[in-house]
């Protein structure tokens, strides 16, 4: 009597389990098959596209569009590519995480291990300041810009980046520090070490996890960034992201669209590369930027 | 006078990051409040009007549009996601040996810049040259996916690239979750007979209230900053089939240089997230000092 039904058990078991991986299938499909499509179309010549199945592997492989893309493709007025606007992306980039990472630093060690009344206040206000809709800071920010003589240049898009991203490189110090023990700072201030050595020789040591978090999250915040970019940049500082949509929706001429699939992968890599070498501290900065005040 | 200063220096240390955040933020803010019942069209002008923008605002039929497309995208986005996000997680859970590459794969769009989900979504559902072509090329002549010209249709392509990008984010969240439930509840449910759909409806999905409220409170949050994407997918077209409050603001401002009626739109997002992120701060935060 037993024995049919623990037989049918392990049949149904294993008809789940089938279940179970297709449906995993079908889910890795549909968040695969945009890249795919790019990638793939990226690499064909612009007739076969037009005529042809999006799905289909190329019948004439071509890296043609990537070298248009990158250098030679009408981006506005001039046909220069991509490369210029990738520079623009990265001296903007790099100044402005190394600046919110570090100012985010400092606050979260003052804000954990020399607390003062109203730290909390203090605190609430820049968590706060994470989520405003920035469409709020938009007008004032552009007078702002012009007043600092800034306006149009990567600096100012620095500043902007930079402000707009201590709210979070301080909550991520923050909650990392509140665990470090206060003992070891108390005992190292009786010995007489002063507020910038306790920091450098015992809390930044071991602050190397952190420091990956926040400088990924980052990262791929301000190089992903549109709308700052869109509002305040100008022809020499113009970021990728604006650039690539420029490439895009340009109304004139031939819709290049293998052109536009290969600019779109060149704008991505960056952020991509990053997730494929740390993804485990990219998951964690995206947990710890949601889910812990 | 060295107590003095050691004393000093961590608030020194502060204070730029403070009065940075002051100024940008709510200096920011309060001066946006204030545009917003001034006459300002092109530029900046202090002739006070009171809280006429707001009447005009509402009047028009181009923000309500705006905002029953962010109702309907909202709505959907937050519902899809939650949902796909939860199925993917449970799945995921159960022992899959090949977790650690499914894994990365349903979250790798989140490193995307919305510009390039935008640009490679606008394609695909092209009729012209994306889907729709390559289903008549297959050889199924009728089919017809054309949402993206479509004003009744449009603005749910931008769902479904939106979903595509943040639901694996939401898996991760639940997944998460999952892994911190007691094994020991779980154990005890099987022992008393429990099958698997029924401990998941009755035990582990109501422990996972908290990643609901979080995933809620992220996934409005961006619906209603929602910008990047609609501009690189639909420019907010066909006609205004697919304008949101955040591209409604920056063209009333910027474009049709009527700046009192832009600040005033950009008040009202701040409201509306304002609305659903202090309770959420508040209520983290306190929690933090109970434990």
């Amino acid at each position: 009597m037993s024995q049919p039904s623990a037989d049918v058990a392990v049949q149904t078991n294993r008809l789940v389990r089938i279940a179970i991986y297709t449906a995993l299938i079908v889910l890795a499909v549909y968040y695969l098959l945009p890249f795919y499509v790019m990638v793939v179309n990226s690499l064909k010549p612009l007739d076969e596209i037009r005529e042809g199945d999006m799905l289909a592997l190329p019948r004439q492989w071509t890296i043609a569009p990537w070298l248009s893309a990158w250098s030679t493709a009408q981006i506005g007025v001039e046909p220069t590519g991509l490369r210029p606007y990738f520079m623009n992306s990265i001296f903007m980039v790099v100044p402005a995480v190394a600046l919110s990472t570090i100012l985010g630093a400092l606050n979260g060690y003052v804000l954990t291990k020399w607390r003062f009344p109203g730290h909390n206040l203090v605190f609430g206000m820049m968590l706060l300041a994470c989520f405003i809709p920035f469409q709020i800071v938009l007008i004032p920010m552009a007078r702002v810009l012009g007043i600092l003589g800034l306006a149009g240049t990567t600096w100012g898009l620095v500043l902007v980046h930079t402000v707009y991203g201590l709210g979070f490189t301080t909550l991520f110090f923050r909650n990392y520090y509140e665990a470090f023990p206060t003992e070891l700072v108390r005992a190292a201030q009786i010995d007489g070490a002063s507020f910038f050595q306790i920091f450098r020789r015992i809390l930044l040591p071991s602050s190397g996890p952190i420091i990956v978090v926040t400088v990924i999250w980052q990262f791929t915040n301000v190089w992903n960034d549109f709308l700052f970019g869109a509002s305040f940049a100008d022809v020499d500082s113009v970021p990728m992201t604006v650039a690539l949509n420029n490439l895009v929706s340009s109304s004139t001429g031939v819709k290049e669209y293998n052109v536009h699939f290969a600019g779109a992968i060149l704008a991505a890599l960056p952020t991509l590369i990053v997730y494929v070498v740390s993804g485990r501290y990219f998951v964690r900065g995206l947990m710890a930027g949601a889910v812990k005040g | 006078m060295k107590e003095r200063l050691q004393e000093l220096t961590p608030k020194l240390v502060l204070s730029p990051s403070f009065f940075l955040i002051l100024f940008f933020v709510y200096g920011f803010i309060v001066y946006t409040g204030y545009l917003s019942m001034t006459d300002s069209k092109m530029l900046p002008s202090y002739g006070w009007v009171g809280l006429d923008n707001y009447e005009r605002l509402w009047k028009l039929p181009h923000w309500k549009r705006s905002l029953n497309n962010l109702a309907v995208f909202g709505i959907l986005y937050i519902v899809v996601c939650t949902v796909l996000g939860l199925l993917a997680a449970i799945l995921l859970d159960q022992k899959i040996r090949a977790e650690g590459l499914l894994r990365p794969i349903y979250l790798y769009p989140m490193a995307l810049s919305f510009i390039v989900t935008g640009t490679a979504w606008k394609w695909f559902l092209d009729p012209g040259i994306g889907l729709e072509n390559t289903i008549h090329q297959w050889g199924w002549e009728t089919f017809s996916f054309d949402w993206i010209k479509n004003r009744n249709y449009a603005i749910y392509t931008v769902v479904i690239a939106a979903v595509w990008q943040s639901s694996g984010f939401v898996m991760a969240m639940f997944l998460a979750g999952l892994r911190g439930v007691d094994n020991e509840i779980i154990k005890a449910a099987q022992i008393d007979g429990a099958s698997t759909v029924r401990i998941y409806r009755r035990i582990i999905i109501p422990l996972m209230r908290p990643v609901f409220l979080s995933a809620f409170v992220v996934l409005a949050h961006l619906a209603i900053k929602a910008y990047d994407l609609v501009i690189a997918l639909t420019g907010g077209g066909p006609g205004q089939a697919t304008e949101l409050p955040a591209t409604f603001m920056y063209s009333y401002t910027f474009t049709r240089n009527l700046m009192g009626i832009g600040a005033s739109s950009a008040i009202i997002m701040l409201i509306m997230i304002f609305s659903i992120i202090i309770p959420y701060l508040y209520s983290e935060l306190r929690g933090g000092k109970t434990q």
